[in-house]
């Protein structure tokens, strides 16, 4: 724990550094190509932004709309350590975003005060990697305070944002999914975008959704994932995939930058062994949208599932059962996975740790061939 | 009155530990050498090699406003409460204990699952209780029955609960005790330890400007969670209206205090996070009343939080779980039984020809018969139809809940006969 906060304090304090090398990395090697987004959910003035533009410009909207809203966490205060709070203070005043002090269990719990008295409660957490101490709060108090008071008390209005997946260097503290930890708490809802585009509609569907959200934001995205943008206010629908690519032979599903990974490995199956693949943003990690994905898997008949996560417990598994189970009699091989091992996640090795495009085509040419 | 309670409060919160800092301060050439400039502390420097340990100050002692025997010590401290209120928190008082004989025996004849008794804690449940508005929102532990008995909450609400039936407005979702009500402002009650602290600093957050106040009960041992040191320091440094109330009563199930912390109890540690604390008899229902009354216009003032310690003693169980008597003698139990709360607001009573021995009898028969009436009651409800348990997970059902839901139906349906369905209400 004492390590955690170490790398933590460190992690704000050399923020700016820290995000250079970050940028510089995901240009020169990263392991996928941000594909934008190109789908606009609304008409209207669009303006090119990246995703923690597109987050801090949902974040505004909603300050500006929802006078109960507030936005606290660690070092939020001068914009956050990845810019995604910035500008907000001057704008909206200390007493609506506020600097914590440096305590996840705390942030949470302070979360969940403020929404059972039915303001607008926005936490953030600085690493989804820190998230660990507010477990507590998370799955025992926020997911289960309407069912617990059958409805007396909620925390509906609570959103917490945390940056996650690999970053090029993360190592072990700054590159966790832990997603499947929350998907199996009934209560909370999950969701983890994978444009810019999507970061805006979907925070904004998160916090005005009348349940407890958790939001993963994949923070190589940050700066890399860049599009047109719509400025007015739009929402996008939560517990919905989106087919990204329609195909026949094969459903590859992913989330975050997972889902750019897919549509190259998309393009080269294509060209390598005339695969058609249908690529699928899966977007809510829970409740997450079957309908959607079973009329894939009963279409292509064959399903590949890829996450950054490691295989054991991982999300993946849970819709390969529930993909064996309700199209077993339409598959013509078994649900595989391409995921993170059951490591912790490595800094020097995570060109082998991830499961970047070759280890997803090489999955496709062994399912086609099955 | 009011200012001889502030040189009080101040005497207890800066006076004693400020003395006898300054004393080693008053030793340091300070004329002679610019103040530190770390940002981290205010302070000065010194040259001598000593640490600041428990005994650089005195414990903060115990506030209270009657004697042992029910008489007030000192007449300027006297809440002067009208005859009736005082009637009414010594009745309440005498409810809770009634109620928590009866239930605990059920517990122990089958009839409810599990008990928590409220023995020796009476006073401040109700003495903080009184001295707070509806309006306040209460965040408790699980030993706090008292403050919403006086809030109004029925013997049938607590029956009801406590059976977990189709008028428990929880639904019977959660475990007997853990109580809550929306219209008193009572947030309900959740078994983990000190979740609510952070969560009562938020609230409190969130109220700022409204002229109200959040209270926050806990018990010794859980002001040993992270939790707790998460909400002081939130509360202290965002500033919050929120009184921070520990039920020191010695035990954390079978852990003595001297297993629990090595400081000055928990009121010490207020000061180190910058939150004012007192410390009070928590048998004496006026002393609590009188630091509850003087920590909410403090809140409400300041916008900032305050710790109340009050000093007491579980003369119960833990719970209907435990045998106390395996971890302390009961000739301890028994003599804290003759310093209760209850004998000691019942002899103060006496003394003011506001009660007697009539009277009391009186109200226990009633008050008997009532807590009975209610318990029987609640045992001849239904409990709610059993689909209620797929209910209020999210505020809308989703798809693939609905579908767990179906097809418990038709399992249900086809298996009836291994299920307890004649004790639940038709859908």
């Amino acid at each position: 724990m004492a390590l955690n906060k170490t790398a933590n304090e460190i992690c704000s304090l050399c923020s700016k550094k820290f995000l250079g090398i970050l940028n510089g990395i995901s240009k020169r090697n990263s392991h996928f190509i941000y594909k934008p987004d190109t789908n606009l959910p609304i008409q209207g003035k669009t303006e090119k932004l990246n995703m923690f533009q597109a987050i801090n410009n949902a974040l505004d909207i909603t300050l500006k709309t929802d006078k109960t809203a507030m936005i606290f966490g660690e070092d939020v205060g001068f914009g956050g350590v990845f810019r995604c709070t910035v500008g907000l203070r001057d704008k909206y005043g200390k007493e609506r975003i506020f600097n914590t002090p440096l305590s996840e269990q705390g942030i949470a719990g302070f979360a969940i005060g403020v929404a059972n008295m039915g303001s607008t409660a926005i936490a953030e957490m600085q690493f989804a990697d820190y998230i660990f101490p507010a477990f507590d709060q998370i799955v025992n108090e926020a997911a289960k305070m309407r069912y617990r008071s059958a409805g007396q008390y909620d925390c509906g209005k609570l959103t917490i944002r945390a940056p996650t997946m690999a970053v090029g260097h993360g190592a072990l503290y700054h590159s966790q999914s832990p997603e499947s930890y929350f998907a199996h708490t009934p209560g909370l809802k999950v969701v983890i975008p994978s444009t810019a585009v999507k970061a805006k509609g979907l925070l904004l569907s998160c916090i005005r959704d009348p349940n407890p959200c958790i939001f993963f934001e994949p923070k190589i995205l940050y700066r890399s994932a860049s599009e047109q943008v719509p400025l007015d206010d739009y929402e996008l629908p939560l517990g919905k995939a989106d087919v990204l690519t329609e195909g026949t032979d094969i459903t590859l599903i992913g989330w975050g930058t997972q889902v750019h990974v897919l549509l190259e490995v998309a393009k080269l199956a294509q060209e390598k062994f005339k695969v058609s693949c249908e690529v699928i943003d899966l977007v809510s990690i829970l409740p997450w949208d079957s309908e959607t994905i079973f009329k894939s898997a009963k279409k292509t008949k064959r399903v590949i599932i890829a996450h950054e996560a490691p295989l054991t417990c991982g999300f993946g598994a849970e819709l390969a059962t529930s993909i064996q189970e309700e199209c077993f009699l339409n598959l013509e091989a078994p649900v595989t996975r391409v995921t993170g091992f059951d490591t912790p996640f490595p800094h020097i090795f995570e060109p082998f740790y991830l499961p970047n495009k070759w280890r997803c085509l090489d999955a496709i040419e062994k399912i086609m061939n099955y | 009155m009011a200012t001889y309670r502030y040189r009080c409060f101040k005497l207890v919160f800066s006076g004693s530990i400020r003395r006898k800092f300054s004393n080693q301060v008053s030793q340091l050439p300070s004329e002679t050498t610019a103040p530190p400039l770390f940002p981290g502390a205010k302070t000065t420097w010194t040259e001598q090699l000593t640490f600041t340990g428990k005994d650089s100050y005195d414990p903060i002692p115990v506030y209270r406003v009657m004697d042992e025997q029910g008489r007030i010590i000192e007449e300027s401290e006297n809440p002067n409460l009208p005859d009736d209120i005082i009637v009414r928190m010594y009745e309440k008082m005498l409810y809770v204990s009634v109620m928590d004989k009866i239930l605990y025996e059920s517990q122990r004849q089958g009839r409810i699952s599990f008990y928590m008794t409220n023995s020796g804690e009476e006073a401040t449940q109700i003495g903080s209780a009184a001295a707070l508005n509806i309006s306040d929102v209460i965040y408790g532990q699980y030993r706090e029955v008292g403050v919403l008995v006086w809030r109004g909450f029925s013997l049938q609400n607590i029956s009801d609960q406590c059976y977990g039936n189709s008028d428990d407005v929880g639904l019977g979702k959660q475990m007997p005790v853990h109580y809550g009500s929306k219209q008193l402002n009572f947030v309900t009650i959740s078994s983990p330890l000190t979740t609510q602290m952070p969560q009562a600093a938020g609230a409190a957050y969130a109220l700022k400007g409204t002229n109200r106040v959040v209270m926050c009960y806990f018990g010794d041992g859980a002001a040993s969670e992270g939790d707790a040191h998460a909400g002081f320091n939130f509360a202290a440094t965002l500033d919050c209206p929120v009184i921070f109330f520990c039920r020191n009563n010695g035990f954390a199930i079978s852990t003595p205090t001297d297993e629990q912390y090595r400081g000055d109890g928990i009121a010490a540690r207020g000061p180190s996070y910058g939150i004012n604390s007192i410390r009070v008899d928590g048998n004496d229902v006026f002393a609590v009343y009188n630091a509850t009354k003087f920590a909410k216009s403090y809140c409400l003032k300041e916008n900032k939080p305050v710790i109340i310690e009050a000093m007491t003693y579980r003369v119960g169980h833990h719970s209907t779980s435990d045998d106390s008597t395996a971890y302390r003698s009961a000739e301890e139990i028994k003599s804290w039984s003759s310093e209760s709360p209850i004998y000691k607001l019942q002899t103060h009573m006496k003394e003011r020809n506001l009660w007697n021995e009539e009277k009391e009898q009186q109200t226990l028969e009633q008050a008997k018969k009532d807590v009975l009436k209610a318990f029987y009651a609640a045992e001849a409800k239904l409990k709610p139809k059993w689909t209620e348990m797929f209910g209020g997970v999210y505020a809308t059902m989703p798809k693939h809940l609905q579908k767990q839901m179906n097809e418990m139906k038709l399992h249900v349906e086809k298996y009836k006969e291994h299920y307890p369905l004649n004790k639940f209400a038709k859908e």
